[in-house]
């Protein structure tokens, strides 16, 4: 008897199938991998589990009963708990609080106060079982990502969960909080917890499940024992095709463009986000800096951006005009949120690409639109990206992530920056555009662009850049030249231990 | 200046007291919904409606009494149809609450002229007299100030520590301020944030009617146009004062009160300052504070902002 059975699972939304017929088997103690590109249908899959969606047809069991569940409570009360990709956790409330929200817990039937030692009591208890360590009294927003995300498993675990659901778990964590994830999920599936993680990333399904399922645009391409699949096998499941690794030809040496000294930058709380930085950046070269993501890399993007207000320190990028609205035009800039700060949705192509180039000629000038070259030039846009859309007018909205990314890639391209600022440039990306942005930054470095990569994603800044600081609080951990850094030497780094210190313990 | 702390006696304790009670049900009111993440800047409209009604109320069946459970009544209406409009239809909730005030000064005027007469429309209606708790009232200075109130001061000062237990001690509170802060989030573990949200919205209402009927039963013992004169708008001031606590609350009322107290009895005083710039005074220390506090605090942090299913 298997623990819960996903049969022929089919769901429709107007103009998709994200699945379809779709089957999937979870044996009790397993740590079970779905793996799947963007948009293949994963997270859908497990919203149907998890009651947020109603399946089209198909049908769920339960250790071999069907269930039939119209809301997460639903879900939550037959044991299936969820950890979302993005916490669903009240900042301001104590991890207690959190725990308990909408439960039960009073102190008696008829005396409403909440019974918060109790519930502590039972928090430490869950906690010391499953060595998840946990402060109880700490507010949510004082935690690290790593933390938060443990205080999300407890709060299923609190109520009762025995299948844990997580939604791309280690998208958010630096590589020493995966490892503490990873023994956390072991130990869960030891004492007997079923769990079903969604992932996209190759290494980490490899190195924690026990099976992997695949899907592929809505479709199971596949269900493997990870001991009987290699690497590239369950790449090719995933992605239909083989899968290529950029490839960087050397770097000429160009003229320093950006320089930094003791660069103090503040966030908008007013605490010191980016801490001293010095380094510099020239011509023709990928510079990348990696870190887990709120380690400063935002405000100091901005502040060369010439968005953001510097503290204190030197940052001078030469050859820029005087005018600060030029200076804007002549930085590129992909900006990390890219629906809050890099296009405006409601806009169409042409229109979004206008807001950068507008007052450019031939685009335009102080006073007059050159919408005609602007549409123009963003059908030439399209084209050369290769960007699945119809045409300049459609709104932005309309567009995958992938193809969005696209449109302010070629926008931020066009008017031949002297820098560009690329900020998690492919976040949120299937393989393909992935690839595909990765091929551009390269060209533009190759025709002499300076280039500042900023990452979350060990691989990409790898493969890319370089040269390569690694950020942490604020604060460079040390800068690196691409073909002397390895994985664990920026995990560590990325974990907060300074270039120096690694040296210096690998010497003894 | 001799002439000013002559007026800081008894009796300008005691109306301090009086008049921040209609405020504190307000602000209570004002916290209550704020923390379920709906403003509602209507609150200055559903006081002037519920002092109007809750004149109706007490002068036809007779009993103040029944004239404040009219004043709630309709209070707990005014907010069920911005809770409609702003949680329901999800639109603008500033310019749902601008309407509820437009319609209560409008409404108000027509209504007491149409139902009371051109005439008679300062119509003296049964009131709340103060209440002397025997004995303790017999205590110098603060028998008059504490003892010697309407019971709906008693109610008012009761509710801040009620409120507080309520909101910070019990799963409601946690309900309450998480469909506030994070709604998606409340869903999640099965709370329901539209009608959490109407709940709150709803009472907040009712509360913003006791202060409106306190308005006109205790305090002026008629209805007068426009005769809330921007307290609704103060108490908006003073829940962001009070960061959206209770017991803030309670010290931003006071300091609000004391403040109208303080310009009543300067105009009784004589001072040598025009009057008019006596009236100022609670609306520009309002002004003042909110320049000094507005800035840092934080508000609940998906407030404004209509729910809907992902």
């Amino acid at each position: 008897m298997s623990l819960l059975r996903m049969e022929e699972i089919t769901k429709r939304f107007p103009g998709v199938v994200a699945n379809d017929q779709v089957d999937l088997v979870l044996e009790e103690g397993e740590i079970h991998a779905l793996l799947g590109e963007n948009g293949s249908g994963k997270s859908t899959l497990m919203n149907m589990l998890y009651g947020i969606y109603r399946p089209d047809a198909g049908r769920i069991l339960l250790r071999d009963k069907e269930v039939q569940f119209s809301s997460p409570t639903d879900a939550i009360s037959a044991g299936i708990g969820m950890v979302h990709q993005h916490f669903m956790l009240v900042p301001t409330m104590t991890v207690t609080e959190n725990v308990i929200l909408g439960l039960k817990e009073q102190k008696g039937r008829w005396n409403p106060l909440l019974d918060t030692r109790g519930a502590e009591k039972r928090i430490n208890a869950l906690a010391e079982q499953y060595g998840l360590d946990i402060e109880p009294n700490a507010r949510v927003w004082q935690l690290p990502v790593g933390a938060q995300q443990r205080v999300e498993i407890l709060k299923s675990l609190y109520r009762n969960a025995e299948i844990l659901v997580l939604d791309e778990p280690t998208a958010v964590l630096a590589p020493k909080e995966v490892e503490h994830l990873i023994e956390v999920l072991r130990n869960l599936a030891r004492s007997g917890k079923s769990i079903i993680f969604i992932s996209h990333k190759l290494n980490e399904v490899i190195q924690l499940a026990d099976r992997v399922s695949v899907l592929r645009n809505g479709v199971l391409s596949g269900q493997v024992d990870v001991a009987d699949a290699t690497a590239s096998q369950l790449a090719e499941m995933m992605v239909g095709r083989q899968v290529e690794t950029p490839k960087k030809k050397p770097r000429k040496s160009g003229e320093t463009i950006l320089t930094t000294a003791n660069l103090v930058v503040k966030d908008d709380r007013s605490l010191i986000a980016v801490d001293d930085l010095t380094f510099d950046l020239a011509k023709g070269e990928i510079f990348g800096v990696a870190g887990v993501d709120g380690n400063g890399q935002k405000e100091l993007t901005e502040a060369i951006a010439g968005v953001r207000s510097i503290e204190s320190g030197n940052l001078e990028i030469s050859g820029l005009s005087k005018s600060r609205g030029k200076r804007f035009r002549e930085i590129g800039h992909v900006t990390e949120d890219r629906h809050q700060t890099g296009v405006v949705l409601p806009f169409s192509l042409w229109e979004n690409y206008a807001l950068k180039v507008c007052g450019t000629p031939p685009y335009g000038n102080w006073l007059n639109m050159n919408t005609g070259v602007m549409q123009e030039q963003t059908r030439a846009a399209i084209d050369q990206f290769s960007i699945k859309a119809t045409g300049p007018d459609v709104a932005m909205s309309t567009l995958s992530g992938g193809n969005q990314q696209k449109v302010v890639l070629a926008r931020e391209l066009a008017l031949d920056p002297k820098l560009l600022l690329a900020a998690q440039p492919t976040r949120g990306l299937d393989v393909g555009a992935a690839e595909y942005v990765h091929e551009r930054l390269l060209s533009a470095r190759d025709s002499g662009m300076a280039i500042m990569l900023i990452s979350t994603e060990l691989e990409e800044v790898l493969a890319l850049s370089d040269r390569i600081m690694v950020m942490y609080e604020g604060k460079s951990m040390g800068l690196v030249d691409a073909s002397q850094a390895s994985r664990e030497m920026l995990g560590l780094m990325m974990a907060g231990v300074s270039l120096e210190n690694i040296e210096n313990g690998m010497s003894q | 200046m001799e002439a000013f702390f002559s007026v800081l006696d008894a009796d300008f304790f005691s109306a301090t007291l009086r008049l921040t009670t209609p405020l504190l049900f307000a602000t209570l009111g004002g916290i209550l919904n704020e923390r379920a993440g709906v403003i509602n800047i209507g609150l200055e409209g559903t006081m002037l409606m519920a002092a109007l009604i809750g004149v109706f109320g007490a002068w036809f069946s007779g009993s103040a009494w029944f004239g404040l459970f009219t004043g709630i009544l309709i209070g707990g209406l005014i907010a069920w149809i911005h809770a409609f409009v702003s949680i329901s239809l999800k639109a603008n909730q500033i310019v749902s609450g601008a309407a509820i005030n437009l319609i209560g000064v409008g409404l108000s005027s027509f209504l007491i002229r149409i139902v009371f007469g051109l005439k008679d429309q300062q119509r003296v209606v049964p009131h709340f007299e103060p209440v002397s708790v025997p004995y303790l009232s017999d205590i110098p200075l603060i028998g008059p100030i504490l003892f010697q109130q309407h019971s709906l001061v008693y109610v008012a000062l009761l509710l801040v520590p009620i409120m507080w237990v309520i909101l910070f001690r019990t799963r409601w509170g946690l309900m309450i301020t998480s469909v506030g802060e994070h709604p998606e989030a409340s869903a999640t573990v099965g709370i329901n944030p539209l009608r959490t949200r109407y709940i709150a919205v709803i009472l907040s209402g009712a509360l913003a009617g006791a202060g409106g009927a306190f308005l006109s039963l205790g305090q002026l013992h008629f209805f007068q146009d426009e005769m809330v004169a921007g307290r609704g708008f103060i108490a908006l001031a003073a829940v962001i004062f009070a960061r959206w606590n209770p017991v803030g609350a309670l010290i931003a009322c006071l300091i609000f009160g004391g403040a109208d107290a303080l310009q009543f009895r300067g105009q009784a005083a004589g001072l040598a300052v025009p009057h008019q710039f006596m009236l100022m005074f609670p609306y520009v220390l309002t002004l003042a504070i909110l320049v000094v506090v507005g800035g840092k605090s934080q508000g609940p942090a998906a407030i404004g902002q209509p729910y809907s299913k992902g």
